[in-house]
C-alpha cells in the first residue's frame, strides 16, 4: 500500500487546472512512498480527459463513463470502490466545492481520516506530514496523521504537471447502487452579471468588513468618484446586501486583473485572494500589520481606513 | 418537520498575538458564534417561521464556557440545545472530522432529524468537512455549500442551489432526510430581540457525556495530531508607508498620479 489515487476534476467539459496540480502533489507523494500515481477520472467525456490528464508522472488513469456532469453520489460510490480495488495510501482530492461535497463521504465510508485545505505535503513511512492554515490564515500549522488517509489540497499552491507520459488508461466499472443516489444536477446558472463589469475595470477601490457599517460606504464611493473607479469588494459586504453580487471579487465572485486594487478593510482571505491576485499593483489599506493581504500587497497603510481614505479623496479633489 | 443545527463557538485572534506550543496564547483569544453557523440557525428558524418546522434543535460540541454562544442561538428562536462534551475531550488539541461525525451522529440517531443545517465551515479549524461527514456516517443524503433553499420540500426533496466556484451556480435536488452545509449570503442573520434573549434563559439546554450517546472514547481519538503553529513567514516585500493618515495618504496619492490614475 504505497500507491497514490488523485481525483481529476472538470466542469461543463473543460478539466480544472486543480486538476493538473492533483498530478504534481501525488507525484512528489507517490516518489515519496515509492509507490505509483493512479489518476481516476469520472463522467463525461473520460477519454479526452485521460488524454489531457496523461502528463508526467502519471502512471495510470483509470477511466469510468458513469455520470455526465458531477454528482456527488456517483463520486462518492466510485472512488469508494477504487480505493478499495487498489488500497493506495493516499487519496487526493481537490479542495474545491466539489471536493468538499464528496470527500468527506469518502473518508467516512471507507473509515479512513481525512486532512481538508492542505497547502503543503510530506510523507516518511507511514506519517503523513500536512500544512494547512487556521484562523483565517493568520497562523499556518502543521499536523501529522498516521496510516492511510483522504487529502484535500488547495488550488493554485502546487505547479501544474507539464509533459507527457505513457501511463496506462483503463476503464474502470463501479456497481453503481441506484437506490443510493439520491440527488439530481438540474442545471447550472451564472449569476453576478449586471451593469458593471468589475473585470474590466483599470482601477478597483475593494472593500471589505473593516468598513462596519453601511452608511460608511459613502467614504469608499468618494474615493471611487475622485479616482475615477470602479467599486469593488469582498464578500461580508455583498452578504449583507450593501453591493450587488457582481461586484463580489473572490472564488465564488468575479476574477479582477485591474492596474491598481485598493483593497481598503480586507483581510485577504484565501478565497478572497484567489479572485484578486492578478492585479499589476495591490495597495492595502488596513489596521493590522499581520493580515494576510499584506503578503501579497505592494503598497500597504497600517492604518484607520476612516482617516486614511478621507484624506486620500481629498487630494484628488 | 425536524431540523438539527450544529452550532460550533469558533476563537477568535486579535491582531497581535503570540503563539505558546501549538496554540495562540489565550489572552489574545475571544470566542464567537461560528459566522457560517449563524446562518444556518437563521434558515431554519425561517423554516419554523415559515410552518415547515415543527421544532429546531442545535447541538453543539464544547465546554461549559460556550454556553453563551449557545444561548444566541436559542435567542434567535432554536428552540432547544443539546451540549456534548466529556473529560475525554479536553487534552484534545484538534479534533478530527471523523471524531466530530461521530459524536453528532449519536446525536442524530438520538434525535432523528428531517433536515440538518450546518455552516459551510468553522471560521477556526477550517476543515469544511463535518457536515458532508456527517451525513455520511449516518446514512443521509446531502449537499455542501448551498446558498438557496427552497421551503416547500415538494416529494420530500430539498431543492438547492450549490454555489460553486467563478460565480456558478448548480441546482440540485436532494431527498430528505439531509445535511445541508450553509453558505453566508442565503439569507439576512437576525439579531437576537432582548425578548428572545430572555427566552433563551429559560429554554432547555441539556448536556451529554459519551457515556449517555453510548460513543466509546476511542471514537474520538483523532488520527490528526497538531504538531506545530507558527506565523506564516511573510512573503510581503511591500513598502510600507509610515507617518499620520496624511502623510500616508499623499504617498499613495503621489503613486496613483504616477500611475495615471484620475488623470
Ligand atoms: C466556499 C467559500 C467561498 C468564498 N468566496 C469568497 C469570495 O468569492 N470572495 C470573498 O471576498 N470571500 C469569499 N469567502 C469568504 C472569505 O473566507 C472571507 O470570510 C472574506 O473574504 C472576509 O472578508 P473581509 O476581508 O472583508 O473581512 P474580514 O476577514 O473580517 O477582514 C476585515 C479586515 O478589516 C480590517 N479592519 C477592520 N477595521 C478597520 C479599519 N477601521 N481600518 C482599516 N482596516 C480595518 C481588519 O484588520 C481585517 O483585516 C468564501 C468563503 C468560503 C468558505
Amino acid at each position: 500500500m504505497t500507491d497514490i489515487l488523485a481525483v481529476a476534476e472538470h466542469r461543463r467539459g473543460d478539466l480544472r487546472d486543480v486538476s493538473y496540480e492533483l498530478v504534481t502533489a501525488g507525484r512528489q507523494l507517490a516518489d515519496e512512498t515509492g509507490g505509483e500515481l493512479h489518476l481516476a477520472v469520472i463522467s463525461g467525456t473520460v477519454e479526452d480527459f485521460a488524454e489531457k490528464l496523461n502528463r508526467e508522472g502519471v502512471d495510470a488513469i483509470h477511466t469510468v463513463t458513469d455520470g455526465e456532469e458531477f454528482n456527488h453520489d456517483i463520486y462518492t460510490q466510485t472512488v469508494t470502490q477504487l480505493a478499495d480495488a487498489l488500497d493506495p495510501q493516499y487519496v487526493l482530492i481537490p479542495n474545491s466545492v466539489n471536493g468538499l461535497d464528496y470527500a468527506p463521504a469518502v473518508g467516512a465510508n471507507l473509515e479512513r481520516p481525512l486532512i481538508t485545505d492542505t497547502i503543503a505535503l510530506t510523507t516518511e513511512g507511514q506519517t503523513l506530514t500536512a500544512t494547512r492554515e487556521m484562523y483565517g490564515g493568520k497562523v499556518e500549522t502543521t499536523t501529522e496523521l498516521e496510516g492511510p488517509a483522504v487529502v484535500t489540497i488547495r488550488s493554485a499552491e502546487w505547479p501544474k504537471a507539464e509533459g507527457t507520459s505513457d501511463a496506462t488508461i483503463e476503464s474502470f466499472e463501479p456497481e453503481i447502487d441506484e437506490g443510493a443516489i439520491r440527488s439530481t444536477v438540474t442545471g447550472f446558472e451564472e449569476v453576478g452579471s449586471g451593469d458593471v463589469d468589475i473585470s474590466d475595470a483599470e482601477v478597483l477601490v475593494s472593500v471589505g468588513r473593516g468598513i462596519d457599517e453601511e452608511e460608511n460606504l459613502e467614504i469608499i464611493h468618494e474615493l471611487a468618484d475622485a479616482l475615477d473607479a470602479t467599486v469593488s469588494s469582498s464578500r461580508p459586504i455583498v452578504d449583507n446586501g450593501w453591493l450587488p453580487k457582481n461586484r463580489q471579487v473572490g472564488q465564488s465572485g468575479k476574477v479582477v486583473t485591474p492596474d491598481v486594487y485598493i483593497a481598503i478593510g480586507i483581510s485577504g482571505a484565501v478565497q478572497h485572494v484567489a479572485g484578486m491576485k492578478g492585479s499589476d499593483t495591490i495597495v492595502a489599506i488596513n489596521t493590522d500589520p499581520n493580515a494576510p493581504i499584506m503578503d501579497i500587497a505592494d503598497y500597504a497603510i497600517t492604518d484607520d481606513l476612516f482617516d486614511v481614505v478621507p484624506a486620500l479623496t481629498e487630494a484628488f479633489q | 418537520m425536524k431540523i438539527l443545527v450544529p452550532v460550533t463557538e469558533v476563537a477568535t485572534v486579535e491582531d497581535e498575538f503570540e503563539i505558546e506550543g501549538t496554540a495562540i496564547a489565550e489572552q489574545y483569544l475571544g470566542a464567537d458564534l461560528n459566522e457560517w453557523d449563524d446562518y444556518a440557525i437563521e434558515e431554519a428558524v425561517q423554516l419554523q417561521e415559515a410552518g415547515v418546522a415543527d421544532e429546531v434543535v442545535t447541538v453543539t460540541i464544547g465546554p461549559e464556557e460556550c454556553e453563551q454562544t449557545i444561548r444566541q442561538a436559542l435567542a434567535k428562536g432554536a428552540d432547544r440545545a443539546v451540549r456534548l462534551w466529556d473529560d475525554a475531550l479536553e487534552d484534545i488539541d484538534l479534533l478530527g472530522v471523523d471524531a466530530k461525525a461521530e459524536l453528532l451522529s449519536a446525536v442524530v440517531d438520538d434525535e432523528d432529524p428531517d433536515l440538518v443545517l450546518t455552516g459551510v465551515q468553522a471560521g477556526d479549524d477550517a476543515f469544511g468537512a463535518t457536515g458532508v461527514s456527517l451525513a455520511a456516517t449516518v446514512g443521509y443524503e446531502w449537499a455542501a455549500v448551498v446558498n438557496h433553499l427552497e421551503h416547500d420540500f415538494e416529494d420530500g426533496v430539498a431543492s438547492v442551489r450549490r454555489e460553486l466556484e467563478g460565480g456558478v451556480e448548480e441546482l440540485t435536488d436532494i431527498e430528505l432526510p439531509a445535511v445541508l452545509t450553509i453558505q453566508t449570503g442565503i439569507n439576512e442573520p437576525r439579531y437576537a430581540s432582548l425578548r428572545g434573549i430572555r427566552q433563551a434563559q429559560r429554554k432547555p439546554l441539556d448536556v451529554l457525556e459519551l457515556a449517555d450517546l453510548g460513543v466509546d472514547e476511542s471514537a474520538i481519538g483523532s488520527a490528526i495530531t497538531l504538531t506545530e503553529m507558527y506565523e506564516p513567514e511573510s512573503e510581503s516585500d511591500a513598502t510600507i508607508w509610515e507617518g499620520g493618515a496624511e502623510e500616508t495618504a499623499g504617498k499613495l496619492a503621489d503613486l496613483l498620479r504616477e500611475k495615471g490614475v484620475a488623470q
